[in-house]
Parts: structure tokens; sequence; C-alpha cells
């Protein structure tokens, strides 16, 4: 395990150096990312401005649970990027060269690259919690900044649980699914606000279905100390984000059935 | 003397039998001799068979093999079958929709039975024609790819089994594909290396440093590989593969596109390293120039069968066992100056190739007759290309 974690550490500064080989790029790249992410801010803000409040929830409220939901996605999002290449791995046969090197299959591709670039999507999360955490009256013991942290990984986890699913499909059909850019992207776009303004078919969906609201929107209501209109109760929003670690595992077991399919198929 | 080492060997066998299913040492027996029956082994013995298993004792765990009980042979391949199933198209935009909707499909016997065995420390070259179930035998064998039936034990393990302690314990370098990082100098991709097999400190200084020194990339260590030539690219390739020190190194067309000078380097760095280390090599390839400098041993597969494994001597013997005398002569030759039992094959100028049988007529005496009869400034003996040795094996399996 401890192995596992230096391995993943070596692979991820020879891709941050990688990087670097390119500054120019790079450079570039990024100024590219934060100005569209400065724009979606500014649509946020747009729209905060003109409703300043959601069905009962203020401002504040709203932006927090939007910064945790879009932090969670930014940092799955950099650390899976392996994963979102793995559909051209599989076509032009590079992922024969991660099946002949003695590390797990799952590890090297989540080393494979950690792209920098795409970190710049924190930004809006981070402005938008910050901004609530300042306007909010929040109580900052150690339970609530710890369950900030959980919920924050767990969302993560679910996400980068969402991508690897995405990817395994690959093993079976060689045309990338869009399909499943409704699940992260839209995942993101309708969790990053409160769910009971949904439908209940459409929040339970993402509650038991997808669990994308249970590592966002319950922890969140817990650490801003708001009891939930839909009624749950408060251990429950502090345990809710384990299930996106749980979903993380199941989608690694599911990777695994996908390799012993490629293994036995061939590309 | 002899007869308390008897004793003492029997009372320990006895002890070991009755233990047999949980002590390593009758496992290990078991592997040593594989005929002989553990059910009736602790009721009578014949001499041989004690023989056997001392022999068997000695040879797995005497000085000469360093893993232990393992005697068998380090690659065991038997019947391996491999289908693949390949869907057809129909051509145009068309076609590409039906076949959404309904696929036919048509399948390819890539490997029809291939059994052989390899031992440590062999120069084996594998060469077949386009299609013939190469690449997916190394495939197999490398743990990328799982066959439909059939048996593959390499170094004791199931590669798609075992994959991770399988492929630590193998070297694989492809022609095609490199297997560093692109971005990276190339130093860095061996240090990342290091860090990916566990390789011990000292153990990868003196690898390094050695191959280093040996294939002479030093220049190259510091370039990101993507401005490498092609050349110092695969002898890079090759350090990388050998850094773990693998018991095999499968090699899949290594030399393609390489130019002579490296060509010439890659293959005496090859068999010298095998001398050195006894690390198992099996090369694919289409040079059959590699084959011939590298390689002790030949198969050759067609059609995911394998229709010849032996040493390339015997190759050429069961082809055929022509030989050819070049004359390069003074003057110009009448024909009739040629010994009766050998025919003129063609003639270049004052150069001549001499066909002959050496069962009918020796090298020795063909040459005396041709001396005698011309004027000679230079004679050698040269086996026939070994490309119309292959091809005539492909075409004797076609027909």
């Amino acid at each position: 395990m401890l192995d596992s974690l230096f391995i993943y550490r070596r692979f991820l500064a020879v891709s941050l150096r990688a990087q670097m080989q390119y500054k120019a790029s790079f450079l570039m790249q990024l100024g590219g990312r934060l100005i569209i992410t400065a724009g979606e801010f500014m649509a946020i803000l747009v729209l905060f401005d003109r409703f300043d409040s959601l069905i009962g929830w203020n401002v504040y409220q709203v932006a927090f649970i939007y910064g945790v939901v879009n932090i969670s996605f930014a940092v799955a999002d950099a650390m899976t990027t392996g994963f979102d290449l793995f559909g051209d791995m599989v076509k032009t046969g590079d992922f024969d060269r991660i099946l002949i090197r003695p590390r797990s299959t799952a590890l090297q591709l989540a080393g494979q690259e950690l792209t920098l670039r795409r970190i710049s999507r924190l930004t809006p999360g981070l402005v938008a919690l910050t901004w609530a955490a300042m306007n909010l009256d929040l109580n900052w013991t150690f339970a609530n900044a710890s369950l900030l942290m959980v919920s924050v990984a767990g969302g993560a986890s679910l996400f980068a649980g969402l991508i690897v699913l995405q990817a395994t499909l690959a093993f079976w059909t060689t045309e990338t699914l869009e399909m499943m850019n409704t699940l992260t992207y839209g995942g993101v776009e309708t969790t990053q606000y409160p769910i009971n303004i949904y439908r209940p078919w459409f929040r339970n969906f993402f509650t038991f279905g997808i669990p994308l609201a249970t590592v966002s929107y319950f922890p969140a209501l817990a650490i801003m100390g708001t009891p939930d209109p839909l009624g749950t109760p408060l251990w429950f929003q502090y345990t809710a984000p384990a299930i996106g670690i749980a979903f993380l595992i199941g989608s690694l077991q599911v990777w695994r059935i996908g390799v012993r399919h490629y293994l036995s198929t061939g590309s | 003397m002899l007869s308390i080492i008897w004793i003492a060997y029997r009372i320990s066998f006895r002890f070991a039998a009755r233990f047999r299913s949980s002590t390593v040492s009758v496992c290990a027996l078991y592997d040593c001799v594989p005929h002989t029956r553990w059910q009736t082994a602790d009721v009578d013995l014949s001499l041989t068979r004690h023989l056997k298993l001392a022999v068997g004792c000695f040879r797995a765990f005497g000085p000469s093999n360093p893993h232990g009980y393992h005697v068998m042979s380090q690659i065991i391949i038997e019947d391996l079958i491999k289908q693949f199933r390949v869907s057809e198209r129909d051509a145009g935009m068309w076609g590409a929709i039906r076949g959404i909707v309904k696929r036919r499909y048509h399948t390819i016997n890539a490997l029809d039975g291939v059994s052989f065995s390899i031992e440590p420390g062999e120069l084996v070259g594998y060469i077949g024609p386009n299609g013939a179930g190469k690449s997916t035998t190394v495939k197999v064998m490398s743990g990328i790819l799982v066959p439909d039936a059939g048996r593959c034990e390499i170094l004791g393990r199931v590669p798609w089994r075992n994959r991770t302690e399988h492929v630590g314990r193998i070297g694989v370098v492809f022609g095609q594909r490199t297997q560093l990082w692109w971005d990276l100098p190339v130093i860095e991709s061996f240090d990342l290396l290091r860090d990916i097999y566990r390789i011990p400190r000292n153990e990868y200084a003196r690898n390094r440093d050695e191959f280093i020194a040996v294939l002479n990339i030093e220049a190259c260590l510091d370039v990101p590989v993507r401005q490498l030539s092609l050349g110092q690219r695969m002898r890079c390739d090759l350090a990388a593969a050998l850094l773990h020190s693998p018991d095999i190194l499968f090699l899949d067309e290594p030399t393609i596109g390489m130019d002579a000078v490296s060509k010439l380097a890659f293959r005496e760095f090859i068999k010298q390293f095998n001398q050195k280390r006894g690390t198992t090599v099996i090369l694919t390839t289409h040079d059959m120039d590699d084959i011939e400098v590298i390689c002790d041993r030949v198969m050759i597969i067609n059609d995911g069968k394998i229709v010849s494994d032996g040493t390339l001597d015997e190759l050429r013997r069961r082809v055929t066992l022509e030989r050819r005398l070049v004359v390069e002569l003074v003057d110009n030759v009448s024909e009739h100056t040629i010994h009766p039992l050998a025919n003129l094959a063609s003639r270049d100028g004052k150069r001549i190739h001499i066909q002959f049988d050496p069962h009918q007529i020796s090298a020795a005496d063909l040459i005396a007759h041709v001396t005698s009869q011309n004027q000679v400034q230079d004679l050698f003996v040269e086996n026939p290309p070994i490309e119309e040795t292959i091809a005539r094996i492909y075409e004797d399996q076609a027909t």
C-alpha cells in the first residue's frame, strides 16, 4: 500500500515534469482555461444576483454546495486523465505496455498523468466555497472541518469512480461513449444546487442510483447546521461521503472485470 | 558410510512423505520427478526410482539452480489455442450502419495447437510470415493475452493468472513501440523503471552503468525520448527492458528500421548478454540475418502451427542438402571443367557459383577438382541463403 502510494507519487512527479517540457503550450492552455473558468463563474454570479434565494436557500448556502461539488470534480478530473485517454490507448495498443509492467493497471493509469491545467477548474469552486464560508455563520469545529475534507474526498472518489466506469466501457466498445458524460458533467451541473429543488424521481436517482448527492448535499447540510428539508438524520449526513469511496472501490472491481475481458479477447 | 547415508535418506524421505501436503521439500521432489506416483512411493520404491529422486534432489537443491526446486523447462507451452472473432463489415456508409444492427463474424485460428518448451539460457528465433501467430504467442507468453485452451507455464507461473509477478521476471522489447516515457529524458525513464520494478539500488546502478557503457548510450541519457533517432531509441529500450535483470527477454521485431551499424551492435549485445547472464532470449523477426547471427534454435510458425523446430543447421538439412561453392577465377572458365557431380548455378563474370550435394561429392574433392582445372583467385563454400530455406518451408506447408 505504502509502496503503491510511493510509486503513484513518482508517476505524478514524472507527469508534471513532462508537462513542463512544453512550457509555452502549458501556459497558454492554463491561460485559456482560466478565461473559460472566469466566464463560468461570472454566469453563476449573474444568476445569484437575479435570484438571491432558491426555494428557501440563500445565496451563500447554494454557493457552499456549489463549491464542494466543483472542487470534488476538479480534483477527480485532474487525477483521472489517464482513464480519460484510455479509449485511445486500447485502440493504439498502448495498453499492452501497461500490462507488461508489474504494477496494477489502475494505479498505472491513475498515475499516467496529473493534468495541471485541469486543476484550474478548482478556482471557481474554491472561490465560491470561501465566499460562502465567510458569509455563512459557520461553526468551524474539528468535526465540521474534517467532514468538509471527507466530503470533498468522497466526492472526488465518486467522480473518479464514474470516470473509471466510463473508461471500462472502452474494453467492450472502441467508440467513446458520450452518454457517460451526462453522468459526470451532468452530475456536476445537477448536484451543485441543493437537490431538494428537483422532482423526487430525479433526486432519488442522484441519491441512490448515482449517489452524487450523498457526497455533497448531505454533508454540506451538516456543516452548515441546516436541517434537511427532506428530513434525513444527522448521522446519515456525516457518514454519507463514505458512499463515494465505496463507489470508487466498486468501480475498480468492474475495471478488473474489464481487464480480464481484454486479456481474453485482445484488441 | 554409504549405508548410513542410505538410511538417513530413507528416513528423511519417509518423514517427508508423511507430511507431503504441507512440506515444501516434498512438493519440490514431486516437481523433480514428474513420473513418480506418490500414492505408491512410500510403499515400494525400486532402486532406479530412488536414484531418480536423488538426482532430482541434487538438481533441485544443487548449486547450479538458483531458483530452488524449479527444474522444469523455463517455458512450457502445450496445445495452445487462440481464436479471434473478427467482425465483418460491408463497405460504405450503409454497410457501417447495417453493421451496428447485425454483425457477421468469422473466426481466425491465430494459434492452432502450438506446443514447445524452452530451457533456461536458450536463444530462440521465432519466425513466420505475417499473421502466422508469432505476436499472439509472444502476447500469451508475456501475459497480455489469455489463450482459449492449452497450457502455458513460464518460470512455474501462469502468466495471466499471476500477471504482476510474472511480468516482473520478464523483459519485453517491441520494435514498433517504445516502452520509455516519450517526453522524459532517458535517464529519468530508467529511474522510474527502477521504482516500478522495485530494483535494489546497487543492482540498478550496476546494470545501468554496464548498459550505458556497452550500448554506448551515454550521450542519449539527458535527451527526451522523442528526440532520439530510431537506433538510439532501440538501444535505450533494450537497456530499459533489462534493468531488472529479467530471466527471459522477449524481442518482438527489434531490428525493424535500424541501420546496419545499429543492427550489428544490437545483435552483438544480445549474444554477449546471453552468454554472460544466461538470460533466455526469444526473438521474432523478419530479418534472417538476426536469426543467423543470434539464434541457436529456430521455430517456424505458419497458420497457427509450429511447422519446424530445431537448430539452424537442422533446418537447412531438412529442406535441402545443397551447398554452394563460389569461385573467383583468373580467366574465364569453360563449363566442362566443372565436376560432373556438381553444376553451375550462376555466373557473374569471373565469379561462378557451383551447386553441389555434399553427400555425393565432398567440398574438398570439388575444390581439388576445380583448382586443378582452373587458375583460381579466391573461393569459398557457402550455405544457401536462409531466406530461400525459409521460403521453401512456407511453400511446403502451403501445398
